[in-house]
């Protein structure tokens, strides 16, 4: 059952174009990686299917009954987040605030589904803490509590094991898996890290500028693409 | 002591005395909520840059001899802040490069216009006044103190009305317009209230004053606490009592008023910055 279907998308900014000729499919309980060097149109990519970043040419359809807000969202984090006075709860919270209509105030039903979530990733007994004293893997789990908060049927992930130590990346990835196997949601990440792309995910789509390569984990180990990266460079053959 | 408060209770039975007391904590009040705001989308430089737009302005609409001065600074202000709040997406020059280029230019435009142009005996005077607000806050007409309690009141409303979606689009703007939440509209209403502060309390500190009034008591507060709504709370108590004790000081010891309150905050941040330290090393 497909859930996001883009076609001929052509991305960038200020009339700039950053990639073009980008077309994949995403179905529900996929593992979707996108991987590529930096400038390749990873972010833009991820922007775009956010709806932050208006597109420059092709479409990204929604169906499955997905609409924009049913997209969960873990960005890399920002600068002025690590100092920022927030508790744990606060921050989790504030994945609730597409639910509510005008009233000022979380309900009750959005208070339980924070805790579930906090409960889920194990960071129940932190969320009286401040947010800027916990480690990197910490604060990962919270931004992807809050996240969860928003939708539970679609995650993208913003290169989320950057900056964190060897145990909290291969926590984070753990609870990716579980997130995508045992919860059915269907995952989107971003990644530098193309080893562990080909180990967890399950399909691959791999940038420069435009698609080097789209389909399932087992043929793009065969493929050109995979080798090239290997080698430690991405043939780029196409003049963006 | 019995006297100092003899004193205070007869100053205070003057009107013009209690209309400077209510504005002040009333504009301390607004300016430190929208501070938080402020200080944590690092916009601190905000408040000065528009303060010395709303200079600009004021010059020019003595110069032109307006009857109420506020016709021309409320407008150009709001659209100044408009445009600086616009973080840069499509702006060639840099946001912090932007603030301090209409800043200074503004500045200098209204000096230049004040001194060829103005009709009055005290040219410098006036400008002084301007700058630090020495006269303005104790000649205020009832005009004055009721739009000063509206607009607090519009401040404080926002604040109750839309704490949860400050909160989430100054912990993370992107996050929050995935969400499906009016990030844009949200910003136009920062803009726009942040621009009339900084006209009402040109009144209070005068313009060269008033950023201190917008950071100070939220950078004292996240110096000692670490959740949003403890440092939201804790800014709006301190900045209303260092507002009353600086206003009382400066009645009795004749000091101008804005700089006394000023002084107030900065003796508040260092006794945070102190309690700060000693909790952290705990």
């Amino acid at each position: 059952m497909p859930q996001i279907i883009c076609r001929d998308l052509v991305l960038g900014y200020d009339k700039k174009i950053v990639s073009r000729n980008i077309s994949f499919e995403v179905n529900r309980g996929d593992y979707l990686c996108i991987v590529g060097d930096n400038g390749s149109g990873k972010s833009t990519l991820m922007k775009a299917l956010l709806g932050l970043l208006p597109t420059m040419g092709g479409s990204i359809e929604l169906s499955d009954g997905l609409s924009q807000s049913d997209i969960g969202y873990l960005p890399q984090q920002t600068e002025h987040q690590r100092d920022f006075p927030a508790s744990v709860e606060e921050v989790v919270l504030s994945g609730c605030i597409g639910h509510k209509g005008f009233l000022p105030i979380y309900r009750m039903s959005d208070k339980i589904r924070a805790h579930k979530n906090l409960r889920k990733l194990s960071i129940d007994g932190l969320q009286k803490r401040p947010y800027s004293e916990l480690s990197g893997g910490q604060q990962q789990r919270v931004l992807l509590a809050r996240a969860l908060c928003a939708a539970d049927r679609m995650i993208l992930m913003d290169e989320p094991v950057s900056g964190l130590d060897p145990a909290a990346t291969l926590e984070m990835y753990r609870i990716t898996e579980s997130l995508n196997r045992d919860d059915g949601m269907t995952v989107i990440m971003i990644s530098h890290d193309i080893d562990a792309a080909v180990r967890y995910a399950t399909h691959i789509l791999h940038l420069a500028h435009e698609p080097l390569f789209f389909g399932t984990k087992e043929d793009y180990i065969k493929s050109g693409a995979y080798r090239g990266a290997g080698e430690g460079g991405i043939n780029d053959e196409t003049d963006a | 002591m019995r006297q100092t408060l003899d004193l205070l209770v007869e100053y205070f039975s003057y009107p013009f005395i209690r209309y400077a007391f209510i504005v002040g904590v009333l504009i301390a009040l607004s300016s430190s909520l929208l501070g938080v705001i402020l200080v944590l989308k690092r916009f601190s430089f905000i408040g000065d840059g528009l303060s010395h737009v709303a200079f600009g302005a004021m010059a020019v609409a003595s110069v032109a001899g307006l009857t109420n001065n506020m016709l021309l600074v409320l407008p150009v202000t709001v659209i100044a802040a408009i445009l600086l709040l616009r973080t840069g997406q499509n702006t060639r020059i840099k946001g912090d490069a932007a603030v301090a280029m209409i800043s200074v230019g503004a500045l200098a435009i209204g000096y230049l216009i004040m001194n060829m142009f103005s009709m009055s005996a005290n040219v410098s005077g006036d400008v002084c006044s301007t700058l630090f607000g020495e006269t303005a806050i104790l000649t205020l007409s009832k005009l004055d103190v009721w739009l000063c309690i509206g607009m607090s009141v519009i401040v404080i409303l926002f604040f109750i009305l839309f704490y949860n979606k400050i909160f989430a689009v100054t912990f993370d703007e992107n996050f929050a317009s995935t969400t499906g939440m009016g990030v844009k509209g949200f910003n136009l209403a920062v803009a726009v209230i942040t621009a009339f502060i900084i006209v009402l309390a040109m009144n209070l500190v005068g313009s060269l004053l008033i950023s201190a009034l917008v950071i100070f008591p939220a950078l004292s507060s996240m110096r000692v606490f670490r959740t949003f709504k403890s440092v939201i709370i804790s800014s709006a108590l301190l900045s209303v009592i260092c507002a009353s004790l600086g206003i009382m000081i400066s009645v009795l010891a004749s000091t101008p008023v804005g700089a006394t309150v000023v002084a107030v905050n900065i003796a508040a941040f260092g006794v945070f910055f102190a309690v700060g330290a000693l909790v952290r090393r705990k």
